[in-house]
């Protein structure tokens, strides 16, 4: 994009006062979220609830401080699982959807196949997995790869495909080449729809390791569930589930501000609707 | 109060862009090469195959010549093919019979030695103003930089110079269509292909734009084809104007509108205007197109 640099553009806030804003927008969350926890506390204890039924907050911090060491090195596992499993599904289905969009002989021989697979639950392919792949590090970033696969190989389809009939006759007008109205037109046009793929994606990635590691594993976040489950550790499974959750966050977290920056004038148009869609 | 009002200031600024040429009268104009030319042209659309197709005729046997440097306006009721007409001219859609020819050549695909302006603004989201417009010389292949004055000047002519950093959901429906035009006459080709270009502006500023279009096709000499749906901005804007019937569409009657230029603001007030939109009006009504309350002098003749 050409820039316009020597514009002046006066408008919007600095930074930090971006970043206050962001804190002040999010501090009632904060808060609700923060008295949540303590209400959890107070009830557990006031009414003398059993731990291997609920925890306390503070008990789960304290059971996991103890182990952090052992769970921690499980987290590590799984999220290189997520983030293998992840990158190779960005890395096949971008290019796949591209060809899909662009090929009438793609769209009308592969596309339908993968509108069928879509349908399958993937989940219950992972006993398959272990089967064929063994209890290694493989199913578990096949099984990942598989879940985030669709969503951002189908979306990205829609995103290619999405450009407007007007626009593309307007960029007809000026004899541009296929390649150069991809890159000026279609491609931008695509990424929003590309980046909602992508998020999806990444939200499935965490769900589809911890299954693997169900299935089968010996090590990884999914293993430690497991054990400290059929050990009643009621405190260790909930510490399991939050460091799930926050690995989860993080890589939809990393695939947002990747898309804010790559696509600030959609994140822009849609104004406070990202903020609630986590 | 918007500068874009203040009329005498706004045909200045556009006349600075380039020279103004004196133009010849209009009788001089009909021995101008033509530069559009169309015989015979017809459109029908084809959904599905076999006995399940189903067909649209949207035009029908038009024959018309738009002569190089003239402003040709057509006027026709929502469906007669008016978009589809200029789309063939721009080789965005095949004719299905009949031969169209563009500055002496045939048109076998897109067309690019022209600005077109289509109904809806179609801007880029991810662009700001300045960018919208620039995309016409950076498809092309054209260093933008060399055109960032022109374009501000440009924009500054519409209106849109604080706004050449705002990106379009920021913009109103009028001014998005206004950037759509700057963006047509940024590589300064010699057509000008305008489907309903002010459809979506207030009279205010379409009064305004209506002025300053006229003055830079007055300084451009460019050819010009102007789609409406106001016979007052027919008349008013071009030298000729050509009514389209109901779909199928078919030329029903052209008009040479004689009126000395600048017309400005004074020009609704001429006898060849009141007579040429009133004869107009009166296609429409015995066509169904319009249905007047107090019907039309011609009928009300007839029933008598
Ligand atoms: N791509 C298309 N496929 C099928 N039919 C079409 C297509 N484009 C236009 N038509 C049909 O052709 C006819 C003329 O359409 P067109 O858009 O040219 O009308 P128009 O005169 O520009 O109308 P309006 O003033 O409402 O813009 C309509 O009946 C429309 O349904
Ligand atoms: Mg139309």
């Amino acid at each position: 994009m050409s820039g316009a640099a020597t514009l002046p553009r006066p408008r919007g806030p600095s930074r930090a006062a971006a970043l206050l804003g962001w804190l002040r927008k999010r501090a009632g969350a904060m808060l609700v979220f923060a008295a949540l926890i303590v209400l959890w506390e107070v009830a557990v204890r006031a009414f003398g609830v059993k731990e291997y039924l609920l925890p306390p907050p503070s008990k789960v911090w304290v059971e996991f401080w103890k182990r952090h060491e052992i769970v921690m090195g499980g987290a590590w596992v799984t999220t290189q699982e997520i983030l293998a499993g992840y990158a190779l599904a960005v890395v096949v289905s971008i290019p796949l959807a591209l060809t899909i969009a662009y090929s009438r002989f793609m769209e009308q021989s592969v596309y339908p196949v993968i509108v069928f697979l879509q349908i399958i639950p993937k989940i219950a392919i992972a006993p398959l997995f272990i089967i064929w792949f063994g209890f290694g590090f493989t199913p578990k970033l096949l099984l990942v790869f598989l879940l985030s696969f669709f969503p951002i190989v189908v979306a990205s389809i829609a995103g290619f495909k999405s450009a407007d009939r007007d626009v593309m006759d307007f960029a007809r007008t000026t004899g541009a080449s296929s390649l150069r109205m991809f890159l000026k037109i279609s491609l931008p046009q695509a990424l929003p729809q590309i980046f909602t793929g992508l998020k999806v994606g990444a939200a499935l990635a965490a769900t589809a390791a911890v299954v693997a590691e169900f299935v089968a594993s010996d090590k990884g976040l999914g293993y430690l569930l497991l054990q400290y489950n059929g050990q009643l550790d009621t405190p260790m499974v909930f510490a399991i589930i939050v460091l799930l959750s926050l690995i989860g966050l993080a890589v939809y977290y990393a695939v947002e501000v990747i898309e804010r920056i790559a696509i600030p004038w959609h994140v822009s148009q849609q104004g406070g609707a990202q903020d609630v869609a986590l | 109060m918007d500068p874009r009002l203040r009329g005498e200031d706004g045909i200045r600024v556009m006349l600075s862009v380039a020279p103004l040429v004196a133009r010849a009268d209009a009788g001089a104009a009909a021995v101008r090469p033509v530069y559009v030319d169309l015989k015979g042209v017809a459109k029908t659309f084809r959904r599905g195959h076999g006995a399940a197709a189903r067909e649209t005729h949207a035009l029908e046997a038009i024959d018309l010549a738009i002569r190089e440097g003239e402003f040709l306006a057509i006027v026709g009721p929502s469906g007669c093919g008016k978009s589809t007409l200029l789309r063939i001219i721009a080789g965005l859609h095949p004719a299905s019979a009949g031969e169209v020819a563009v500055g002496g050549a045939r048109v076998a695909g897109p067309q690019t030695n022209l600005g077109i302006v289509f109904q809806s603004p179609v801007l880029l989201e991810w662009r700001n103003v300045l960018d919208n417009v620039l995309v016409q010389l950076e498809l092309r292949g054209i260093d933008p930089r060399a055109y960032r004055e022109r374009a501000m000047q440009l924009l500054a002519q519409v209106g849109l110079a604080e706004f050449a950093d705002r990106h379009p959901h920021e913009l109103s429906g009028g001014m998005r269509q206004r950037v759509a035009i700057v963006r047509a006459l940024i590589h300064d080709a010699p057509l000008l292909l305008m489907d309903e270009p002010f459809g979506a502006l207030d009279a205010l500023t379409r009064e305004q734009m209506r002025l300053d279009l006229e003055a830079l096709w007055m300084a451009s000499k460019k050819t010009v084809l102007f789609i409406t749906h106001s016979i007052d901005e027919a008349v008013l804007l071009a030298d000729r104007v050509v009514v389209m019937s109901p779909r199928p569409g078919r030329i029903e009657r052209e008009f040479e509108v004689d009126i000395p230029r600048p017309r400005g603001l004074e020009a609704r007030r001429h006898p060849a205007f009141v007579r040429i939109a009133e004869e107009i009006t009166n296609i429409f009504l015995a066509r169904g197109v319009l249905h007047g309350a107090g019907r039309a002098a011609p009928s009300e003749g007839d029933d008598t």
